[in-house]
């Protein structure tokens, strides 16, 4: 029994992408959910499921009584921040997949700049009543508490172990930013920068200048799940699920799992090789990948893991403008989280969606497969999505 | 550690610790200078950060040992932005190889942050908050 080819993202729906909504997280998730259905020509009476991240506050019900659903039949949600964005694609499939839904919406709103900024030091996830606000008893005390001081900390071993420069980082954003300033629905829309603005931005976290780091954004994605029969018949070309995974590690924490003896991302590499045995494919299969960029560094770390490139040969990877359009493996074509917007890797989704259907505004030529990941440094998750 | 004292007590929103049964033994140990490590009854293994099991045997049986509070560093971050609750920035964190071989997060305190590196040997003070909290807190050895 296999998930693979089960199941289809037959419907993409995004708000626009902004500073300040002006209007509820509630009623962001809505419009997403609306203009996903719009786009593959279902309605709301025919979605029986939702999913979300375990951080999202609008629940399923709610999306569903604003929305005018019928009854649902599934419900779900993903635990571990941005590292739930794969997965809950992988819930919508493996629901609609097995006949437990038929139609399932996975969703993502938030007023993330203009209302609780992930950014800055949450006082609200070192003081949660659980094992998660446990173990960020060892960290926030200790005034490690921003995601970018969680990720410079092993950037900075990186770099220590393979000779890793800030300059390698930086390539990731400006392959982002190239991309974002030809995209229209992109926050850095016409607004590329270069290396040197890069090396030029102020350091927030050693070694992490403000342009390793990525955008805090309003705004919601939703995307329609149904099964590949069902998708054949809709109004978009379907976005076939050929692998979804999830990943833990040995001796995993939220973030980040700095007690093992090699402090990187092994739970990537979990989900690296779920979708390659999923999927049948490989690295050298995919046209180009969408990866999780809230932080440089894990961009090149993920391409290590996911088996693009050999342990410490990213920089060299990502050198000569090989993640950009025209290059081996053009990355995060919409403009990534650092261009387009910090949608918690919904939005990236959507845009692997695009490509697959032909209608990105920064096409990869014959795309057949994409490979998408979630959240890194946290439990997370990843998808390979195809013609 | 007296200026230590001084200079945090006027900043009572530092962030407190969660803590429950399974990390009451640590934080009863900074109270009175000592950093503790759990130690498995059965099988001896050293652990940090604590937890109820142990990985290695699966025994529910735990007490703990007093590291020798020296350790050095791993990897490190210089926190510039944005504002930390108690702390004045830039501040300079650390992971440290403790030398009985378990690692744990910590502020290093009188070191520049053009002089922190990687392999630092370090030693663990006592950043006494209140009476209700004792952060570790690191020095240069």
């Amino acid at each position: 029994m296999s998930l693979s080819g089960k199941a289809a993202i037959a419907g993409i729906g995004a708000t626009e992408f902004s500073k300040e909504s002006g209007r509820s997280e509630l009623q962001l998730s809505v419009e997403a959910v609306q203009h996903a259905l719009a786009d593959c020509g279902l309605t709301p009476a025919d979605v029986d499921g939702f999913t979300t991240f375990t951080m999202d506050t609008s629940s399923e019900i709610a999306v569903a009584r604003e929305l005018g659903c019928g009854e649902l039949r599934f419900f779900s949600r993903i635990n571990f921040g941005g590292g739930g964005a794969c997965a809950t694609v992988q819930q919508a499939a493996m629901a609609v997949a097995t006949g437990v839904a038929d139609c399932v919406v996975a969703y993502r709103g938030f007023n993330e700049r203009s209302g609780s900024r992930f950014g800055q030091f949450s006082v609200a996830a070192a003081t949660q009543v659980n094992t998660n606000g446990l173990d960020n008893a060892w960290t926030y005390p200790m005034g490690l508490g921003t995601p970018a001081a969680t990720v410079a900390m092993q950037a900075r071993r990186y770099m220590h172990e393979y000779g890793a420069s800030s300059e390698d980082f930086g390539r990731v954003a400006v392959a982002d930013r190239r991309h974002a300033a030809t995209n229209p629905a992109a926050f850095f829309y016409e607004r590329p920068i270069t290396l040197e603005d890069h090396q030029a931005s102020r350091m927030i976290v050693d070694p992490l200048h403000l342009l390793d780091c990525c955008q805090e954004s309003d705004g919601a994605v939703a995307l329609v799940v149904v099964s590949a029969e069902r998708a054949r018949d809709l109004a978009q070309r379907p976005a076939y699920v050929s692998a979804a995974a999830q990943g833990s590690g040995v001796d995993q924490f939220v973030m980040t799992s700095y007690y093992r003896d090699d402090i990187g991302i092994p739970e990537m590499g979990v989900v690296g090789r779920e979708l390659w045995r999923q999927s049948g494919l490989g690295p050298d299969d995919v046209q180009m990948a969408i990866l999780y960029d809230h932080f440089t560094p894990y961009v090149l770390m993920q391409l290590e893991e996911l088996g693009f490139c050999g342990r410490g040969e990213a920089p060299g990877f990502v050198a000569d403008g090989a993640i950009e359009i025209g290059g081996r493996l053009p990355l995060n074509t919409h403009g990534g989280q650092l261009g387009e917007a910090y949608i918690h890797g919904m939005n990236g989704i959507a845009e692997a969606v695009r490509q697959v259907r032909g209608t990105s505004v920064n096409p990869v030529d014959d795309v057949q497969h994409v490979l998408v990941t979630a959240g890194t440094g946290v439990p997370t998750s990843g998808l390979v999505l195809s013609a | 550690m007296v200026e230590v004292r001084a200079e945090r007590a006027s900043k009572p929103q530092v962030i407190r610790p969660m803590i429950g049964r399974d990390s009451q033994f640590f934080w009863d140990g900074t109270a009175v200078g000592e950093l503790r490590i759990q130690r498995c009854n059965a099988c001896g293994d050293l652990r940090f950060p604590p937890g109820p099991a142990c990985p290695v045997c699966h025994a529910l049986d735990r007490g703990h040992v007093v590291a020798a509070g020296t350790g050095t560093v791993f990897s490190y971050v210089v926190h510039r932005h944005p504002p930390v609750p108690g702390k004045e920035l830039p501040i300079v964190i650390a992971l440290i190889d403790l030398d009985e071989g378990v690692r744990m997060v910590g502020e290093v305190v009188d070191v520049g942050d053009d002089e922190i590196e990687i392999g630092m040997p370090l030693r663990v003070d006592w950043n006494r908050v209140d009476d209700e909290l004792t952060l570790p807190i690191w020095r240069r050895a």
